[in-house]
């Protein structure tokens, strides 16, 4: 039986040997960086230290997402020193530098008090980039699972559920519905068995803050989904993850065998009654699956196709039993919200979206990576002080989230805070987390024609107005962006929007048209060009003279 | 007894074929382990041939129609065999802004091939995938699973030639 004696324990040894080192050479071992040769990097600075007689001295170890992907493979020295775009040669510099008395490699040097690091507020991924995503120990010297045995040693099913109602957060995957109340539901439904799922289908594309902290922090999710369970009841879990990551299926599998060595996952955790175990289950490349009853079809061993709803999944969910599911980033905020309070994570944020949330920025902006930060920051500061603004001289057009169920944001919309209501209102959503810049290099309708294309492909076929409808609304679109588009095709466009967003059986379906709808609203003047000009302004689409007769 | 006896059907003595029965068995056999086994039997054969999606039909004891419906319904399974080597361009939305569709079509010019083609040589098989992730290093490829990110036209095709000599 392991007690929260044992956690201080195994936390006191992991900081004596950590005090032992004089200096911390944190290495980048997260997808991005690792696509980057952070490992080669890593390999030779251990090779540069033991050769160097520092063994003991300095500590290199890898450790997950830094966020600052563009500029990788990342390394820091200590607290304050970043390095960025480190090949394996620089590590002899680095060790060197070291062994002569602290001194920074000038070269290497990125500023880590930019404005990147400073505006960030880092709840989900406060041990990204501090902890080795491989070693339990190291989560646990991080306060990592001293949340699930003081909530089994203290707290009710029901105190747990209130707690995470009084923090108000809310689901993470982009519905925003209320993690609490969602919670309760499950508790107060009866089944013989209740299960909970963490959904890490992460499809949208342009997202990738599950795939970071899966590889970065797993421990963390899989605490969180034990909390989840001891709340609701269940004792069995299913983490859904893309096959397309399977460093994250590697080191969540890894973590998974940790805990049960340790006794913190398995029957009678902490010499209480409850009992729980969680398996791996693989996606297999289809986006539909990140919609709930998708998933559960899809673990179930069958096609990924959703039902009507309700019935919902906390009532009846996988194999018709009570089912508790939430995304990657929601049960990461759980272990912080016991450990600090539920009053303390509703400080954070605004009056209904509490908390912090965590994006991927990416396209063109300098600053493309991993970042964090309070809900109801300015869209502004993201893009123009996190993100170093639009580079290469280029000017700003919008910005995408939601994935494609969700829409752009023009320019003059920038002020607005970020947060459920505000993305909402602006005709876009939070989605999962993805923010694509765009600049005035890309063309809007053809934008849109990437996204219905792409939900086009993805749609299951189940439901009519999804299967049919993002095939026509796509054709319209080819016809706008090759210049054979009327006027009366436009209005055409729009009836479908309407219809498929209104009759589809699923939020694949429903959020489809959002692409197509926020362009139109904030970009109409494209679409008229193309149109009646027969123009493309940013010069994307391939506009044939010839064809403009055929109109 | 399946209704008619699979064309060459996996042999049992086969160790690609007893790491899908083993991935069976870890399910218990039961029909949920689909995917989870259809997942091994790629991995294992490297794409998903007919006799094996009717063994895993037969060890799951579910029909056959299932079996290819799932296998079909997922992108990550491939019913064709792959070249020697693949490339797998990333079409999500940030490779996308990046100019992914220059990279596609670049390839799709220089060696004829379209997403999900292999060349007639066998050598160079061209996938895309809608993101695996890498979107701060966009546009992204992955190379024989190697992921490469900032890529170009001029660095994806000069990766792509030296396959093919």
């Amino acid at each position: 039986m392991i007690t929260l004696e044992d956690l201080t324990e195994i936390a006191a040894k992991e900081q004596e040997t950590r005090s032992a080192a004089d200096h911390h050479v944190h290495v980048c071992v997260a997808a991005s960086c690792l696509s980057l040769k952070s490992d080669l990097v890593k390999e030779s600075l251990e090779k540069e230290v033991k050769q160097n007689g520092l063994a003991g001295k300095v500590a290199v170890k890898g450790v997950g997402c830094m966020g600052l992907c563009m500029a990788g493979p990342l390394v820091t020295v200590g607290d304050g020193v970043l390095y960025q775009n480190v090949t394996p040669e620089d590590g002899i510099d680095i060790v060197k530098g070291l062994a002569e008395g602290a001194r920074p490699i000038s070269r290497l040097e990125g500023d880590s008090k930019a404005p990147f690091f400073t505006k960030q507020v880092k709840v989900v991924l406060e041990n990204c980039g501090k902890i080795d995503p491989e070693r339990v120990e190291d989560y646990i010297a991080a306060d990592g699972y001293r949340a699930l045995l003081e909530t089994l040693e203290n707290k009710t099913p029901v105190d747990v559920c209130h707690e995470i109602q009084k923090s108000g957060l809310r689901g993470r995957g982009g519905g925003g519905y209320p993690t609490g109340l969602k919670w309760s539901t499950v508790l107060k439904s009866t089944g013989a068995r209740k299960y909970v799922i963490c959904n890490a289908d992460e499809g949208d594309p342009g997202a990738f803050m599950d795939r970071s902290l899966l590889e970065s922090d797993p421990h963390r999710v899989i605490e969180g989904m034990a909390i989840g369970a001891y709340a609701v009841g269940a004792s069995h879990g299913y983490l859904y993850v893309r096959a397309e990551y399977p460093l994250a299926v590697k080191r969540l599998k890894a973590a998974i065998k940790q805990a049960e060595r340790l006794g913190l996952l398995g029957t009678n955790i902490h010499g209480t009654p409850f009992s729980f175990t969680v398996d791996v289950r693989l996606g297999a490349g289809a986006f539909v699956c990140g919609e709930e009853t998708a998933l559960i079809a899809s673990i179930e061993g069958g096609r990924g196709t959703p039902r009507p709803r309700p019935p919902y999944p906390a009532e009846e969910g996988l194999w018709g039993y009570p089912t508790l599911i939430n995304n990657v980033e929601t049960f990461a905020n759980i272990a912080p919200i016991l450990r600090n309070g539920g009053a303390w994570f509703a400080s954070l944020g605004t009056a209904k979206s509490k908390g912090t949330k965590v994006f991927a920025l990416a396209g063109r902006v300098r600053n493309t990576g991993l970042i964090e930060v309070p809900m109801g920051m300015p869209l502004r500061e993201i893009i123009e002080d996190i993100g170093g603004g639009v580079p290469d001289g280029r000017t700003f057009k919008a910005v995408q989230t939601g994935g494609p169920s969700g829409g752009c944001i023009p320019a003059p919309l920038l002020d607005m805070p970020v947060d459920y209501e505000s993305l909402a209102q602006a005709g876009s959503m939070m989605g999962s987390g993805g923010m694509i810049v765009m600049d005035d290099s890309s063309c809007m309708p053809d934008v849109a024609k990437f996204f219905m294309e792409f939900c086009r492909t993805e749609s299951c076929g189940k439901c009519t107005p999804c299967r049919v409808g993002t095939v026509h609304m796509h054709q319209i679109l080819q016809k706008i962006c090759s210049g054979r588009a009327t006027e009366a095709d436009l209005a055409l466009l729009l009836d479908l929007c309407d219809v498929v967003k209104n009759t589809s059986l699923c939020g694949l379906g429903q959020t489809s048209p959002n692409p197509v709808l926020s362009t139109l609203r904030y970009f109409k003047d494209e679409y008229t060009r193309h149109v009646i000009d027969k123009k493309c302004g940013a010069s994307v689409c391939k506009i044939r003279k010839d064809e403009e007769v055929h109109g | 007894m399946p209704p008619e006896a699979p064309k060459a059907a996996p042999a049992p003595k086969d160790n690609r074929w007893k790491l899908v029965e083993a991935a069976m068995r870890r399910h218990g056999y039961k029909s949920h382990a689909l995917i989870e086994t259809l997942h091994t039997a790629q991995e294992a054969y490297g794409f998903l041939e007919e006799p094996v999606l009717r063994a895993v039909a037969q060890g799951l004891r579910v029909p056959l129609s299932k079996v290819y419906g799932v296998a079909t319904f997922y992108n990550f399974f491939s019913l064709k065999p792959q070249g020697e080597h693949t490339c797998v361009v990333c079409t999500g939305t940030a490779c996308y802004i990046k100019g992914a569709g220059d990279i596609m079509e670049a390839i799709e010019k220089k060696f004829g091939i379209e997403g999900g083609e292999t060349t007639p040589d066998g050598k160079i098989s061209l996938l895309t995938a809608r993101c695996f992730g890498s979107c701060g290093l966009a546009p992204a490829a992955v190379f024989d699973s190697e992921v490469a990110g900032k890529l170009t036209v001029e660095t994806t095709l000069s990766r792509l030639e030296k396959w093919s000599t």
